[in-house]
């Protein structure tokens, strides 16, 4: 990347566990509040509407958070494609770059945190694997990667086999705690803790820093293994982190599921001088009121705990672009 | 950590100061645990004062969260009081009201937990 552009994250899927969809009941509820909204004014050309949208209404009621699992693009100002995870948002963006890039002649380089249904589900319907002429690289530190990717085309769950893709896909296998030149970037990967194990990665070009972690659990007491997350995402950027449960959750009922809160987020990220955190792996029983109101209590949280310095806190959606 | 303890008939009430987060929680645990320990059915019963708690991270609510645990599996019973607006944020934020039985005041805990401890009080 040339020093003077920019790096871009895009959020192509969001949700943790599994997609889900809006309801019509939820529908129904926004267009309703945005109705009561609009009484009175004379909304009359989409001009008018548009801008009343984005400026009268609030976030949950005029957008959704959207539903895609997880799938995160980096955007590095080269022409190969670099993504973290391959959930059901990694549809929509494969067919994104057919309608921008054409259906052959592009490079995929897919940087995986762990095997689990919900990060590879999106790979069967990712179209740039069905036309040769498209290089498709996946890395990861699970052995058994490459079999989770195959078993999901197999019979009788799907019925396209891995082996009749036409695009040339590679696994390649990385270990944590090493650094990687890919594509321009220096690539890190780090162990942590969830069923199965999952990795976090850590992304640097130029001075830029964006650190990818989902399903990580974090283990509160262990000040060794604290520390060693607070290094992995100092002066971030960005950081990319699982916050589906409540702190009251990860400490009792749900302890031991392998997901984090928005407070053990928020304090890594203070410890770390890290300038953005971006709650994601948004939990599937939250509506898009919830999930504003989260994001409300993390702002919220970062000010009254604030230090010397602030830390930006955003909640991916589906469609989020955050410029670096 | 020290813990200043006021003893009310059947119930102690404990008072934390300052900090509690990664520096301070290991302390608080350990200043806890003795207390937590008679916190059972026919024993004691625990109140910990918040109003010299300034701030509370995730480290300390697990600490509360394991000590909660600990006095349910022995049938005792143990609150949080008085909690500066900061920290209360803080708890309901992490969602901690929702797991912790959390009162406005010690004398409101008091009278929750046991009557005898608030005749106590209440008698000076
Ligand atoms: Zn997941
Ligand atoms: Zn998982």
């Amino acid at each position: 990347m040339p020093a003077d552009e920019r790096l871009t994250v895009k959020f192509w899927g969001t949700r943790g566990s599994i997609p889900v969809a809006m309801t019509s009941a939820e529908v129904r509820r926004k267009l309703i509040a945005a109705l009561l909204r609009a009484s009175g004014r004379t909304l009359d050309t989409p001009e008018k509407a548009a801008g009343f949208l984005e400026r009268e209404l609030d976030f949950a009621v005029s957008h959704t958070f959207g539903g895609d699992s997880s799938c995160v693009e980096i955007v590095t100002g080269r022409r190969d494609y670099v993504l973290c995870d391959l959930g059901s948002g990694a549809r929509v963006f494969g067919n994104d770059v057919l309608a921008t890039r054409g259906p052959s002649g592009n490079t995929f380089h897919a940087f995986m945190s762990h095997p689990h249904w919900d990060h590879i589900m999106g790979f069967p319907f990712f179209m740039p694997a069905y036309t040769s002429g498209n290089r498709i690289r996946i890395y990861g530190c699970h052995a058994d990667l490459e079999e989770a990717f195959r078993g999901q085309h197999a019979a009788p769950s799907f019925p396209v086999e891995f082996s009749r893709l036409p695009a040339a896909i590679e696994f390649v296998r990385l270990e944590p705690e090493r650094d990687y030149e890919i594509e321009g970037l220096r690539v890190r990967p780090k162990l942590q803790h969830h069923g199965g194990d999952s990795y976090g990665y850590r992304f640097q070009v130029n001075d830029k820093v964006v650190v990818y972690s989902t399903d990580a659990e974090h283990k509160l007491d262990d000040l060794a293994e604290i520390r060693s997350f607070a290094d992995f995402f100092r002066d971030a950027d960005l950081v990319i982190f699982d916050s589906q449960y409540s702190l009251a959750e990860t400490t009792s009922i749900k302890e031991d599921w392998g997901h984090s809160s928005n407070v053990v987020g928020l304090e890594l990220c203070q410890m770390a001088r890290a300038k953005r955190l971006c709650l994601y792996h948004h939990e599937p029983v939250s509506d898009d009121e919830q999930i504003a109101a989260l994001l409300a209590e993390t702002r919220r949280l970062e000010e009254i705990t604030r230090g010397d310095r602030r830390v930006e806190i955003l909640a991916a959606f589906d469609g989020m672009e955050i410029a670096l | 950590m020290d813990l200043r303890q006021k003893r009310y008939a059947d119930t102690v009430v404990l008072s934390p100061v300052g900090r509690i987060d990664h520096s301070t929680s290991e302390g608080f645990k350990a200043a806890l645990a003795p207390y937590m320990a008679r916190c059972a059915v026919g024993l004691d019963r625990v109140l910990l004062d918040f109003v010299s708690v300034e701030y509370i991270s995730s480290v300390g609510l697990r600490v509360l969260m394991l000590a909660s645990k600990q006095a349910k599996t022995q049938g005792g019973s143990l609150g949080v009081a008085a909690l500066q607006p900061a920290v209360k944020e803080i708890f309901d934020i992490s969602r901690f009201t929702m797991v912790l039985d959390v009162f406005p005041s010690v004398r409101e805990g008091l009278a929750r937990l046991s009557p005898p401890a608030l005749a106590a009080f209440d008698a000076g």
